[in-house]
């Protein structure tokens, strides 16, 4: 599929001088921007008293949308890797824009199916598009820290939701009188949230593009001053051959570092889908908690910024010690934590949230190491195609997670009344997941040079796809 | 910063651009950190 030439990768190679310190602004741009998606649970509320539905049937719009995510990732990441981020950037504004705006129609005329297709579907595209689109492009401007560079981005997505919550909180007591932000029990109007959504559409919209405008790929034979590509190959397990997206995943690398990344989101899902309730459950004593309600939306808060920080700090320090040391950590680190908050978490608040803290941390760590871990693994020619089909195992582990949660925690008793005791089930299953992804990572070795494509090939079909 | 990339012209990226690239994506995530801090800090206060 041919794009306009002003979005192709040529119009964008950037000339000799360019400052690389401009591509990260220009990929937190698009990951702000998306990263939305994890501050859903501001206007759920207001959508169930909107819609007169469940829960459940409002928390499919989140579903669809990182279901959406990890199919238009895999499927488009070929794409976004043969056209370039402006491309890819430009495409991803469009549909995230796009579904905001379907979704506000949805609500505003009480259409649930219109938020479906918009929100979910498009949106979802959007998501996928834009999580991928920079990645790449990142790890070629900085061939010494790639670690760093995915970090500094997919923090990004970390931090998108951090802005988003206060953000529409401030925006629905804007456009509704009657909602009070500071009331817990306060519920937006819809008519509120429809035109969220259509401010949210055209912020971002205006912000993507921005990224989009300010991004360049760096020559083929770019380096940057005083880089030594020979001290990279001389590193364990990182290659300077490379697999092409199509072979990647014929190979057992691909779908080792899959469990071992599923392992580890599924662990982390656990614990932020359950966050709020989870702490006052650990602190009750008969029908009341020790923990109050501010108390665990202050915990929520504060995991979210672990799980922001964790995609930098973690992926940042994989440069250092290497990517399946940094993965040891995060599935071997997890399973101590996870068996410390299971029989120890009920004895002090600060060994609850500290353990719980860290666990999302290595959650977030997890993400933002996983492209690098596939640049020392298959090189950097379809780098983010080949991360677009690992994170499938992002939605896979998107249902996994809530659902060994809920089933445990569904047949121990109801809502309100758990303590515990009654998590330990739930918590032992994660201490066996991130068990066999700490096997998985383990079996990691070099990619079998028959996978490799070869030296000449590899940089044809790029510029041969480059000018398609 | 960078090496010559056959015969094409140089380019120079103003400071200036940098700054506000950082700037603006820096400063709604800074208002986001300080927003979650708040909330956060209820978990040792509340």
């Amino acid at each position: 599929m041919a794009v306009p030439s002003f979005l192709a990768r040529e119009r964008i190679i950037a000339r000799p001088g360019f400052n690389r310190w401009l591509i990260p602004p220009a990929a937190l741009a698009v990951h702000l921007c998306i990263g939305q998606a994890y501050a859903t649970s501001v206007y759920k509320a207001a959508l169930v008293k909107h819609f007169d539905t469940s829960l459940t049937a409002i928390g499919i719009i989140f579903s669809i949308a990182i279901v959406m995510l990890g199919l238009s990732a895999a499927v488009f990441g070929t794409w976004v890797d043969r056209n370039g981020p402006r491309a890819a950037m430009f495409t991803a504004a469009c549909f995230w824009s796009a579904g905001f705006l379907v979704g506000s129609l949805g609500i505003a005329t009480e259409q649930l199916w219109l938020v479906y297709l918009g929100y979910g579907v498009i949106g979802g595209i959007g998501l996928g598009i834009g999580y991928i689109s920079p990645v790449s492009t990142l790890i070629k401007w900085f061939p010494d820290r790639p670690g760093l560079a995915t970090g500094m981005a997919i923090m990004g997505f970390g931090g998108g939701a951090l802005i988003a919550s206060p953000l529409s909180r401030q925006l629905m007591d804007l456009y509704d009188a009657g909602y009070n932000p500071a009331d817990k029990t306060s519920v937006p109007a819809g008519s509120a949230v429809a035109l969220l959504f259509v401010t949210l559409g055209l912020v971002y919209l205006v912000f993507m593009m921005f990224g989009a405008f300010i991004v360049r790929v760096p020559a083929d034979d770019w380096k940057p001053e005083g880089f030594d590509p020979s001290t990279v190959k001389s590193k364990a397990l990182v290659t300077t051959d490379n697999v092409s997206a199509r072979n990647s995943i014929k190979t057992p690398q691909f779908w080792l570092l899959w469990v071992a990344l599923f392992c580890n989101v599924t662990a982390g899902i656990g614990i932020l889908e359950q966050a709020a309730p989870m702490i006052q459950d650990f602190f009750r004593s008969g029908t009341t908690s020790a923990v109050a309600a501010t108390a665990a939306a202050g915990f929520v808060g504060l995991l979210s910024l672990f799980n922001m920080g964790g995609r930098f700090a973690w992926s940042t320090t994989s440069d250092y010690i290497g990517r399946k040391p940094m993965y040891m950590v995060y599935l071997g680190g997890g399973i101590v934590l996870y068996i410390i908050l299971a029989t120890l978490g009920s004895t002090a608040t600060w060994i609850f949230v500290l353990t719980a803290a860290l666990i999302i941390s290595f959650y977030g760590g997890g993400f933002s190491t996983a492209p690098a871990y596939l640049r020392d693994l298959f090189g950097t020619y379809q780098v983010g195609a080949i991360h677009g089909r690992l994170l499938t195992a992002w939605s896979a582990a998107g249902v996994a997670g809530p659902l060994i949660v809920n089933t445990v925690l569904d047949s121990r008793g109801t809502p309100g009344e758990l303590v515990a005791g009654d998590y330990r089930p739930a918590l032992f299953i994660m201490v066996g997941l991130l068990a066999v992804g700490f096997v998985a990572n383990l079996l990691i070795k070099p990619v079998a040079e028959k996978w490799h494509e070869p030296k000449s090939t590899s940089t044809d079909t790029r510029e041969a796809s480059a000018v398609r | 910063m960078s090496s010559p990339a056959g015969n094409q012209q140089s380019t120079h990226t103003p400071a200036a651009l940098i700054t506000f690239a950082w700037a603006l994506v820096g400063v709604p995530l800074v208002y986001g950190l300080w927003q979650t801090v708040k909330t956060a800090s209820s978990l040792f206060t509340g």
